[in-house]
């Protein structure tokens, strides 16, 4: 089964991924990815917006699609919502699979329509002031690969 | 009789809020919803939310062709620009 969360609050990656390990001992690979504030361009603080009748089922539906493209033990979904400090962690995908290419891919596959589809809007703070990202033709160009 | 507004995004700022009540006397077809955020908001607002890169949910399901949309008490209507990602 997939799991799948939105969160209005920090998480700790590493025990998330510890748990999930422990979790699907029978996958021989975990590839996981995380994203997390980065610092630079005088950046405070991120905050992202979501709807919730659309955002979290869209979540769900990716990782449907996930499942149903790649043979995977587990997969896991962490995303946040909200304002988040540099540093903090916004998203952990990581995929469980018997073979370390259905793995990488199926994570792969996931960050890139989680960043491309998903249901957020994205600001910033710098210098004390929020301004809205727009988004990114990169975005659009990796969910091309698909 | 009232229907409620959200705004997602850039939209928000261009509202003021993220959501309001929104006072209907019978129901509104799309026509007529945007001319009354046009005078309500802004023009400029209108003209976002007429834009096809805005797209629309209605109760919580994403609206094919918005230019269908009927508007009724109890509604809840969002104006989702484009995402911009995690």
């Amino acid at each position: 089964m997939s799991d799948v969360r939105l969160l209005a609050a920090p998480f700790d990656p590493a025990e998330e991924l510890r748990a999930f390990t422990a979790a699907h001992i029978v996958a021989g690979g975990i590839v996981s990815f995380l994203g997390q504030v980065r610092e630079g361009g005088g950046v405070e603080a991120l905050e992202l917006k979501h709807y919730d009748p659309l955002t979290l089922p869209a979540m769900q539906d990716l990782a449907v699609r996930v499942r149903d493209r790649w043979v995977l033990d587990g997969l896991l979904v962490i995303h946040r919502s909200g304002v988040m400090a540099v540093g903090e962690p916004i998203v952990l995908v990581a995929a469980a699979a018997r073979h370390r290419r259905d793995a990488f891919a199926a994570a792969d596959f996931a960050m890139d329509h989680l960043k491309s589809e998903s249901w957020f809007w994205k600001r910033e703070k710098v210098a004390g002031e929020w301004r809205w990202i727009e988004p990114r033709a990169q975005d659009f160009e990796d969910i091309g690969r698909w | 009789m009232a229907a409620r507004l959200v705004f997602l995004g850039r939209l928000e700022e261009l509202a003021g809020s993220g959501g309001a009540d929104f006072a209907l006397d019978a129901p509104l077809d799309w026509t007529a919803l945007v001319a009354r955020l046009s005078d309500e908001y802004s023009p400029e607002l209108a003209d976002l939310i007429s834009s096809d890169r805005v797209k629309v949910a209605l109760n919580g399901a994403l609206v094919a062709d918005k230019q269908g949309i009927m508007l009724s008490n109890g509604d809840e209507i969002a104006f989702l620009p484009p995402v911009s990602g995690g």
